[in-house]
């Protein structure tokens, strides 16, 4: 074997290294260029955002524009019953989703028996896959006509239809991340309770859901997200009145129902003031990320 | 004939001092054994000397490597520096390809298009690791499919391809049965007629049965090199008479 | 005061009853509508026009739609994104200025609510460069939404490939582009598949943003510079004017369909997991 591997002199194709270098250099700057656009993007969006809607914040004012109660363009531009609604939507579907959603993360990860949590998870999966149009279609033929019928109301598009729909979307976000942190804990939590002779219940409420809490904060922060940025299903539920509701059974209008309404023939100063109403929808969400930030940050502590 | 000449290597990684002042050299077509205990920078000099430093973040390096004369850190080119000086690593690395793209990974690399001339390197190379005649037919299976021991003798062949100068091995049977350990050793005789080996073992016994030189480590510093029957029989230091007669380490 | 026995009951029951619930509510909603639904979809219905009169009612305008805005949204989105995960994992030093400035951009993208996209792309987009109402333009839109689910999945991918594989490849004397893209993009390659599959379901299902941008035409666009209307943004229209049987079928049937794709975009995600798994183990 030897003798032919020396006469055997493999000519390699002569490249100068110097051309090899260069398209290293080429590569290097469009990969660098690619990863520019996300950051272009991010501030256009923010320049766009915060332009067109600032007229409308020195026009109006900015305490007219957020404790306003009357929302008739082209005069009055107050959107504190869309800030209410949509507070209000978000809060009532945390409130119920979350819950449901935790306990399904701890049956699923814990109590379910094999075969069906095999089967319940990838269903939970395709629930999240789901336009949102399909679950505000829903809502719209099940769960409207169904309000009507228990509190005799003559429409049952309400606050509350909202929440019961924004409450079944957020499910599979908090199920699915829950779980992923609650199986991503060291066995040994469980065994260390369950050998000091706590009951699984016991352990599960309080050694797992505490250990999985950043998760868990996680998945709800994203399912927040999802309720208060939710638009379609919304607008298809909830009857989108643009006036301060007086309870769950009326109709209102959220954030981002007076956007996707209003946008498509708004000009001049009232489509300034649906600018103005996108900057309070992304105050929320930087509060939100805050607070999440917030609470992981405490625990590390 | 020394192939590789290291003066006065000092090497840091951020703050610690992970080699310090070695200088050694490499004879030509010898096996060169790298011993010592975890963590004594045995791996870290393998690794000057294809530059595989070079993609650790933070690594400092002063001092200079000849290879054939020629100082590896003046010279720009590092691709064709890593042609002349192959690579086995601890654990088999075959790539998610089959048998035959693996060895000709490196040939392709190099801009290679003749498929006559691949088909022939890729044989031969297989034939030098000793591997042909276990996977001649099935060339184009996934090489995930082989033992571990196959799995290392294939990077070997992919190493051999590139017609390298240098072959150095990092602990390459460490994660191998005695069987396969077997195997790789006696292949490894076979290659140091035509390359200069350098291995990083951990087995003494394996030093012992296949180096010429042995080079002991110690904490970052170059404690005793020469003739391997030298450090084994008469090591001159206290540090190396403890370690090869298994005292520490 | 309830003992430590009975107090795991209650707790037992709240959990079997909220898994329950779950299950409940996703049965309920996916048999309501394929039970109403799957006997109105048709191959007429699926391959008609559509007239807003009401004499024909199929869907094929808005398939077509949908197909070119994820054509498009991908075409854009994927090359950029894929390549900004390359630089991010392969190029930059982890934890430098401009990685951070990086993620906290691509981190914004995807919190920023669809509505959001809708409203800037229908001002910059529409109005600004002069695109009106069309598929070009909803596509831009949608990208840019789609971008951080790219990238973020893309990067796990790559950084899910071995460090070995790199280490082989270099030692081998091969370039670093040549190692990235015959070794470390195939091996990421059913990581990134999956990425594209998750976009694709992202495009498939947003509204607000793809109306705003993209308008609601009910004919098939002969070009990207025209307005379309997607099967989420054709069930919205329905729904809106629910008067008719015919009228509630449609809407059921475009529900149905849509939720036959995710159905169908999740399966392929599994097969690709599946196989993908079978061989790395």
């Amino acid at each position: 074997m030897d003798s032919a591997m020396t006469t055997n002199t493999l000519k390699l194709p002569e490249k100068a290294t110097k051309k090899r270098d260069w398209i290293e250099t080429v590569f290097h700057l469009l990969f660098l260029g690619c990863a520019m656009v996300g950051v272009l993007s991010v501030a256009t969006i923010a320049w766009f955002v915060f332009h067109e809607g600032l007229p409308a914040f020195q026009q109006a004012g900015i305490s007219e524009i957020i404790f306003g109660r009357e929302w008739l363009p082209p005069a009055l531009f107050g959107i504190a019953p869309m800030i209410v609604a949509s507070l209000i939507s978000t809060l009532g579907a945390v409130i119920i989703g979350v819950p449901i959603a935790i306990l399904t993360a701890v049956f699923l990860a814990e109590l379910a028996p094999k075969w069906l949590a095999n089967l319940v998870r990838p269903a939970v999966e395709l629930l999240a896959g789901i336009p949102s149009v399909v679950y505000g279609f829903f809502g719209l033929v099940i769960i409207v006509p169904m309000i009507e019928v228990l509190f005799h109301i003559p429409a049952g598009n309400t606050i509350l239809a909202g929440i019961i729909v924004l409450a079944i979307m957020i499910l599979p976000t908090v199920i699915t991340i829950s779980e992923t942190s609650l199986r991503a804990l060291p066995s040994t939590y469980k065994e260390a309770a369950l050998a000091l002779g706590a009951s699984h219940i016991y352990s599960i409420f309080r050694v797992l859901i505490p250990a999985a809490r950043s998760g868990i904060y996680t998945g709800i922060s994203l399912g927040v997200a999802r309720a208060i940025g939710e638009t379609m299903a919304i607008i298809m539920v909830m009857g989108n009145a643009p006036a301060m509701p007086g309870s769950l059974l009326e109709p209102a209008r959220t954030l981002t129902a007076n956007i996707a309404m209003e946008m498509s023939y708004a000009t001049g100063i009232h489509a300034s003031a649906l600018y103005s109403t996108g900057i309070v929808l992304l105050v929320f969400i930087v509060l939100l990320n805050a607070s999440l930030l917030y609470l992981n940050h405490k625990r590390s502590h | 004939m020394n192939k590789l000449t290291i003066n006065n290597l000092d090497l840091f990684y951020g703050e610690n001092h992970a080699l310090k002042d070695i200088s050694l050299n490499i004879p030509n077509r010898k096996v060169t054994a790298l011993i010592g205990p975890s963590g004594c920078g045995k791996s870290t000099l393998l690794r000057t000397l294809n530059r595989m430093n070079d993609l650790v973040e933070n690594v400092k390096i002063t001092g200079d490597v000849h290879f054939d004369g020629e100082d590896i850190y003046q010279q720009s080119d590092v691709k064709a520096l890593r042609k002349r000086v192959g690579m086995v690593f601890q654990k088999a690395n075959p790539f998610p390809m089959s048998i035959f793209e693996n060895v000709a990974f490196g040939l392709k690399a190099q801009g290679v298009k003749s498929t006559e001339e691949i088909k022939a390197v890729v044989e031969e190379s297989l034939r030098s690791a000793a591997l042909w005649d276990e996977v001649k037919d099935r060339l184009d299976s996934d090489a995930f499919g082989l033992s571990g021991g196959q799995q290392q003798r294939l990077c070997i062949a992919r190493a051999i391809a590139m017609e390298p100068e240098v072959i150095l091995m990092d602990e390459p049977t460490s994660a191998l049965d005695p069987i396969a350990t077997h195997k790789i050793e006696e292949l490894m005789d076979e290659l140091r007629k035509k390359f200069t080996i350098v291995i990083v073992t951990h087995s003494m016994n394996q030093a012992k049965r296949i180096a010429d030189k042995t080079a002991f480590f110690w904490m970052g510093e170059l404690v005793e090199h020469g003739e391997t029957d030298q450090i084994f029989n008469n090591p001159i230091d206290t540090r190396t008479q403890g370690y090869v007669s298994g005292e520490f380490g | 005061m309830l003992n430590r026995t009975q107090q795991d009951k209650v707790l037992l029951g709240a959990i079997w009853a909220s898994a329950s619930i779950t299950i409940l509510f996703l049965l309920w909603v996916m048999w309501h509508i394929l039970s109403n639904g799957l006997s109105h979809v048709s191959w007429e219905f699926i391959t008609g026009a559509y007239t807003r009169i009401g004499e024909a009612s199929g869907i094929w305008a808005m398939i077509v739609s949908t197909v070119y805005m994820v054509g498009l949204s991908l075409s854009i989105a994927a090359p950029i994104g894929i390549m900004t995960a390359i630089y991010l994992t392969e190029y930059a030093k982890p934890g430098s200025k401009i990685v951070k400035v990086i993620r906290f951009c691509t981190e914004s993208l995807a919190g920023i609510p669809s509505i959001v996209y809708g409203l800037f792309g229908m001002t910059f987009f529409v109005t600004t460069l002069g695109l009106g109402f069309s598929i070009l333009a909803g596509s831009l839109t949608l990208s840019m939404l789609i971008l951080p689910v790219i990238i973020r999945t893309t990067e796990e991918a790559l950084m899910a490939v071995p460090i070995s594989y790199r280490e082989g490849g270099y030692a081998l004397g091969a370039t670093k582009i040549y190692t990235i893209w015959r070794l470390i993009l195939p091996s990421a390659m059913p990581g990134i598949i999956t990425s594209i599959i998750l976009s694709i379901g992202r495009v498939i299902g947003e509204s607000a943003p793809v109306f705003l941008t993209a308008g609601m035409v009910t004919q098939i666009p002969e070009s990207v510079l025209e307005s379309g209307r997607t099967l989420t943004v054709h069930l919205y229209k329905l729904t809106q004017e629910l008067f008719t049987q015919s009228e509630w079928d449609q809407a059921y049937a475009t529900a149905t369909i849509l939720i036959v794709l995710v159905l169908a975009l999740n399966l392929a995600t599994k097969i690709i997991t599946n196989r993908y798994n079978k061989v790395s183990h």
